[in-house]
């Protein structure tokens, strides 16, 4: 009876988590691969055949490919500064964390209000006399400047929510070792990567994977900031299902994202890899 | 040649003085104790030595070189931290190997040392594992073979065997004393255990309230306390202390017997606990606890009604409550300055 406890009081959750989200994720699975009732792959073939995939799964994997590793530097210098402060430690990460408490959509429309034709930066621009007229930024004319904001507005979002992460990762790492690098000849730089950086690999997995699902997710900044004239996976996947109405291929796009989403995370899992017996 | 200088060194944590004003010398290849209880700011000196504390005043000397400035690397020395600090995500091997590759040693150097240092530590076995598969005593082994493998100038070791069980420390103990010695680097080792202190060191820096109180051979320490708190704090059980009231005729009453003293106008009287045996004339001592030791027999006893404790041969049964006499050898008793609690040569 004892034993069985534990199984017991999480059996509720279980089951929850069963009904709500493996029966309609399996009803996903089945739309994507089925046509009126008929097994068919004419969704995948669909979806591929139309010129937007392509470019839609490109630029998903691209904004991606750019966001995380700057993300990861950014998150990584930003704790180990944070890591280093006697005073104000906390102070200072509720004021990074601020960002982690809008929604995407509400950082996306920031960004539009800075990046827009009667926004900030023509403003700014305009006072100091560097353009004589509101510029059009995010016009269709100009997609690198909307990936750029793109890329902007979800760094500012979401880096925040890596940095936590490894701040708390950091904080676990006795600083003995640290000392011990030190008085071995390890140089400041030496330490980080040679000791800082293998201890940090479980919070670099955990702050790695969620950033990256995170990012094969993009929709609503992008939307905000561009329309559809950047097209991403998710975005096709609402086009798909509520604007040409087509659930067949908007499934098929939701198991793209998927199946990226679990290549991207084992081939993390794989990389930071912990051996048994080599864990703090 | 790497003889350790410690000039006026002090050290203030906001406002409160961890360290006042510390002179030490530590010759070279000598095996320099500190000894104190927790909080006496043990940790702190040998941290400000390995450059890992910087000190608020004072200069650190190492080899002739003044090393306060400089960075841990760069003054030569190695260090076994109290929790070990092997590295977890490093094998046995790469653990030993790591000041070897961050000096930029060749590959068969690094092997070499390695290899010769984990037979020395008899770790041989273990170059393959991580930390997190060995046990506390071998993690403490690779932690000295690590800074063995450095031959260093200078070996800090902070209470490295405080963790380790009370069998598995008398072996390393003795271990360490041995590998050490056959080194050759000097070597500063911190404890709060006196019987470690006695049996490692070539000299005690006994430690107290962020002052180093004596400094000198295991046998001086013990024999000759320069303070009264070393005679307090040395010996299991420690030091007994009586009042004393010089007499008319210039000797000193202690505890209804009279004694030949210094020619002092105050002073107290001391004598440690096995210095003594039953006579006929002698201190008076009311007998509260026995203890048999084996050897010997612990007696905790009322001497003019200050607690009083003596280590007597085990032959003659002693009872509590009976009342015994107590001889002191004359050339043991030892006398402080209630005012300075300074010994009084
Ligand atoms: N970083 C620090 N900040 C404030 N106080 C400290 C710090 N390090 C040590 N202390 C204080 O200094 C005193 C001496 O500490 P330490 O050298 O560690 O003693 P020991 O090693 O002899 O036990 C202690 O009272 C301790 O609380
Ligand atoms: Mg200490």
């Amino acid at each position: 009876m004892a034993r069985a406890l534990p199984y017991l009081l999480l059996l509720p959750a279980s089951l929850f988590l069963l009904v709500f989200f493996f029966y309609p994720f399996g009803l996903v699975v089945v739309e994507s691969m089925t046509r009126g009732g008929e097994w068919t792959t004419e969704n995948f073939t669909r979806m591929t055949g139309h010129w937007k995939f392509s470019t839609a799964f490109w630029n998903t994997i691209w904004l991606t490919a750019i966001v995380v590793p700057v993300q990861l530097i950014m998150a990584l210098t930003m704790a180990s500064l944070v890591q280093k402060l006697k005073t104000g430690r906390s102070g200072l990460l509720y004021i990074f964390a601020i960002p982690l408490g809008i929604s995407d959509l509400a950082a996306g429309l920031v960004w539009l209000a800075i990046f827009e034709q009667s926004g900030f930066l023509n403003s700014i621009l305009h006072a100091f006399g560097i353009i004589d007229r509101p510029q059009l930024f995010l016009g269709y004319q100009s997609l690198w400047v909307i990936f750029l904001a793109v890329v902007l507005a979800e760094i500012w979002r979401a880096t925040a929510i890596m940095m936590v992460i490894i701040v708390a990762g950091m904080g676990l790492i006795p600083k003995e070792y640290n000392e011990a690098a030190e008085v071995f000849g390890a140089s400041r730089w030496q330490r980080f990567t040679k000791v800082t950086l293998p201890l940090l690999r479980p919070s670099l997995q955990t702050a790695l994977i969620l950033r990256i699902l995170m990012a094969f997710e993009v929709f609503a900044v992008v939307v905000a900031l561009g329309g559809t004239t950047l097209p991403v996976l998710m975005g096709e996947t609402f086009q798909w299902q509520f604007q040409l109405q087509d659930r067949g291929v908007a499934a098929a796009y939701a198991m793209v994202i998927l199946g990226l989403s679990v290549a991207f995370s084992l081939v993390v899992l794989r990389l930071l890899h912990v051996p048994k017996g080599a864990r703090i | 040649m790497a003889e350790i200088v410690i000039k006026g060194v002090a050290k203030q944590f906001g406002a409160f003085t961890a360290l006042h004003s510390v002179d030490l010398t530590i010759h070279d290849q000598e095996f320099m104790v500190l000894l104190g209880a927790s909080g006496c700011g043990k940790t702190t000196l040998l941290r400000i030595i390995a450059g890992l504390e910087t000190p608020s005043q004072g200069e650190v000397w190492i080899g002739g070189r003044r090393v306060d400035h400089l960075p841990p690397r760069a003054r030569g020395i190695a260090m076994v931290f109290q929790n070990y600090a092997v590295f977890p995500h490093l094998t046995v091997f790469e653990n030993i190997a790591f000041g070897l590759r961050m000096a930029k040693l060749p590959q068969a150097e690094v092997t070499r040392r390695v290899t010769r240092t984990a037979e020395l530590m008899h770790i041989e076995q273990l170059l393959k594992r991580y930390s997190g598969e060995l046990s506390g005593g071998q993690r403490q082994r690779v932690a000295v073979a690590r800074a063995l493998a450095m031959e260093p100038d200078v070996i800090l070791m902070d209470e490295p065997l405080s963790n380790l069980d009370a069998l598995l420390r008398l072996e390393m103990r003795a271990e360490l004393k041995g590998v050490l010695a056959a080194s050759k680097t000097t070597t500063i080792y911190v404890t709060h255990d006196q019987v470690e202190a006695m049996s490692l060191a070539d000299r005690i820096s006994v430690m107290n309230g962020g002052f180093i109180v004596q400094a000198d051979k295991p046998t001086q320490v013990y024999r000759n306390p320069a303070a009264r708190f070393v005679g307090s704090f040395i010996g299991n059980p420690p030091m007994n202390f009586l009042p004393a009231k010089r007499g008319e005729n210039g000797r000193w009453h202690v505890a209804g017997k009279d004694f030949d003293g210094p020619d002092v106008a105050a002073a107290e009287f001391a004598i440690r606990p096995e210095d003594m045996h039953p006579a006929k004339a002698g201190l008076e001592a009311e007998v509260r606890v026995v203890e048999p030791l084996g050897p010997h027999t612990l007696v905790t006893a009322q001497v003019a009604g200050q607690p009083f404790r003596a280590v007597l041969e085990s032959d003659r049964a002693i009872s509590p409550g009976e009342v015994i006499t107590l001889a002191p050898i004359p050339d043991r008793i030892r006398w402080f300055d209630p005012e300075t609690q300074e010994a009084i040569a």
